[in-house]
């Protein structure tokens, strides 16, 4: 739609320059929260201007012990607990998904499609559902507070197998015979051809898988007794409940902006492998 | 020697044999084109070959050795594929040096080796280039190129220049004929196109719903097709046919003409004349209705009936010829370019 009309122009701007302040004005407010001190934060109105105490919440959270008179872990201990999960995760989860892709795609043996609809099973079986046994197994396993624990159960990834599975349906078959011609064996046809035609997707899931293995809540909550293995999102909840005091907000929204920050960079990070698989159409 | 030997090859996908005994001895440094319509097993038989198709009964040897159980990469041979199949994320340059790097070859030696082949194809400017960079014709020499740095003792195509326009299609047959005369590599090509066939290939096999119908030199093949087949698909435009009842060296058309035949055959037969074989005479004996002339400049096409039977007939004539339709021209079909089939099996009688 080219069209050249002054109003729909300023229509159209006007609906996206309200969308960018609703989706914007909650950061604004977290930024602004975590830059003035704990009294401000307890009086009303709330603050729409920044204060200058950003830099002493800033370094208080991230390396002091948080919130008043209550010794929980600094928030950089928590940010590398959500880190090394998240992290785990996604690796893990794409690993797993390239791995089995490719032997329901290139491999023929027997009850391949039972595998296949295995593993689609699992689509129905996501971890709040099965979460009891999975806590028993772990537990038995004696993996409760350990980044193994936090991220081995939330691998098995039906649906990057399925993505993957179509990623790899649609290279043509004259490559794998091509490679087969060539000499290269399934390993080096795997890695040499598979991995770098699917490096785009790869970018993509793993932006996606990251961002959902930094949230996970529950699950965290679940298996990390000790304070520190506790991940970011689990305790910014839990600074909300803070025992006997008033929730203090500076310190809390700044905790909440660090968490933010990861996943923002991730994105930013895999930004030009995403428009690049955008851009590149031929196979 | 890279001779190539086809023994009773089959091939069947469950319980539908495609192919059916294939037998074919092909010299060493011969081009044999594959040549057949869409479905009739051309490209299982080179895959067979190749090795990505297993066998079902029968042998494939090269070289006088017994290869069915031989991995594609241990067969040595090359391919070039219809779409190609380069490897996108690869760079030219990469993707020849491809297969010599998985055999381990020295630096030095596979750089030579791909700057030859780059020399021989005129590509050497684009060497660092991404497939997809390429023109159809660019990317059409890099597969080829593919397949001459491994220095094979085969090279299979399979219908190399089908995804090409018209004119760098003639381009490149003359320069893979010119290639594969140098190199004096063993070489299959895989066609749908005739005139590819005619002019490419030493000698043609032609296949039809999974059989051989014949397989010899193109002008064998043209000369004297082995069935109704054949004959008709091989020429262009193709050849006509009208049934005709044989005895005592004279054929009697369904109309009532007759033509002299030397040969001497009886009864029920399929006779074939190719148009560029109907010689204009005012008192030749076939006479023709025309329907529509098609005046293509070197040659006028008149498509048109034979009077007093409604069978289809081409004619081909030399220059821009004054016919219109429904004109009545009249023909010579002199009986040594006749060609007599049997009209229930379609084998050539003579
Ligand atoms: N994997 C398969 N399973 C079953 N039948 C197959 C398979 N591959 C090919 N066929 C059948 O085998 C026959 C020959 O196929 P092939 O691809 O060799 O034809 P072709 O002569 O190369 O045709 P084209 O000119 O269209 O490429 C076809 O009838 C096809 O349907
Ligand atoms: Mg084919």
């Amino acid at each position: 739609m080219v069209e050249n009309r002054p109003f729909l122009t300023v229509i159209t701007h006007a609906v996206l320059v309200l969308g960018v302040i609703m989706i914007a004005l909650p950061i604004w407010i977290t930024f602004v929260a975590a830059s003035h001190d704990e009294l401000r934060m307890t009086q009303a109105p709330i603050p729409m201007l920044p204060g200058g105490h950003f830099w002493e919440n800033f370094t208080r959270t991230l390396f002091g012990s948080g919130l008043a008179g209550n010794e929980i872990t600094p928030v950089w201990r928590m940010l590398l607990n959500s880190l090394v999960m998240a992290f785990s995760i996604a690796a893990g989860k794409i690993v797993i998904s390239l791995l089995s892709a490719f032997a329901i795609v290139y491999f023929k043996f027997p009850f391949r499609m039972g595998f296949f609809w295995m593993i689609f099973l699992t689509l129905m079986l996501p971890v709040e559902v099965r979460i009891l046994p999975t806590f028993e197994v772990v537990a038995n396993l004696g993996l409760l507070n350990s980044y193994w624990g936090l991220s081995v159960p939330l691998i098995a990834s039906a649906t990057a197998t399925f993505m993957f599975r179509q990623v790899f349906l649609t290279i043509p078959d004259e490559m794998l015979e091509s490679a087969r011609i060539d000499g290269a064996g399934p390993l080096r046809f795997f890695w040499d051809i598979l991995i770098p035609l699917s490096r785009t997707n790869i970018a993509a899931l793993f932006v996606i898988l990251f961002i959902y293995g930094w949230n996970q809540y529950l699950w965290p909550l679940l298996i990390t007794t000790d304070s520190d293995m506790t991940t970011i999102v689990v305790s910014i909840k839990q600074m909300l409940e803070a025992a006997e005091q008033s929730p203090q907000w500076n310190i809390i929204m700044m905790t909440a902006m660090l968490a933010m920050l990861p996943p923002i960079l991730v994105v930013i990070a895999m930004q030009k492998l995403f428009v690049q698989g955008l851009t590149e159409t031929d196979k | 020697m890279a001779n190539i030997k086809l023994d009773k090859l089959t091939k069947s996908y469950g319980d539908t044999e495609v192919l059916h005994h294939i037998d074919g001895q092909i010299e060493h440094g011969e081009f044999i084109v594959i040549v057949g319509p869409s479905g009739c097993g051309k490209s299982t038989l080179l895959r067979m070959v190749a090795g990505l198709e297993t066998v079902t009964t029968g042998e494939v040897s090269i070289g006088d050795k017994m290869i069915n159980d031989l991995e594609p990469a241990d067969r040595d041979i090359a391919m070039v594929f219809q779409n190609y199949a380069l490897y996108p994320h690869m760079s030219v340059e990469q993707n020849m040096a491809y297969g010599l790097k998985i055999r381990k070859l020295p630096k030095a030696e596979i750089k030579r080796r791909v700057e030859e082949a780059a020399d021989i194809l005129e590509i050497r400017d684009y060497l660092k280039r991404k497939p997809r960079q390429l023109s159809g014709g660019q990317r059409q020499r890099v597969a080829m190129g593919r397949a001459i740095v491994r220095d094979p003792q085969v090279f299979l195509f399979d219908e190399p220049l089908s995804n090409l326009d018209a004119k760098l299609r003639v381009q490149m047959r003359l320069e893979i004929r010119k290639l594969q005369r140098r190199l004096g590599v063993t070489s299959i090509y895989v066609t749908h196109d005739q005139v590819e066939a005619m002019t490419l290939g030493d000698r043609l096999m032609v296949l039809n719903g999974g059989y051989v119908e014949q397989f010899g030199t193109p002008i064998e093949v043209y000369e004297k097709p082995a069935s109704i087949f054949v004959a008709g698909f091989i020429g262009s435009p193709s050849m006509n046919f009208v049934s005709a009842t044989a005895a005592n060296g004279v054929l009697t058309l369904s109309n009532g003409t007759t033509l002299a035949t030397n040969t001497t055959a009886a009864g029920a037969v399929t006779v074939g004349i190719r148009p560029e074989h109907l010689f204009p005479n005012k008192d030749g004996v076939l006479k023709i209705e025309v329907d529509l002339p098609e005046k293509l400049g070197a040659t006028t096409l008149v498509h048109g009936r034979i009077s007093g039977a409604e069978t289809a007939f081409t004619a081909s004539l030399n220059g821009i010829n004054a016919a219109s339709t429904a004109d009545v021209l009249s023909f010579d079909a002199p009986p040594e370019f006749l060609h007599i089939f049997d009209a229930e099996t379609g084998k050539r009688i003579s």
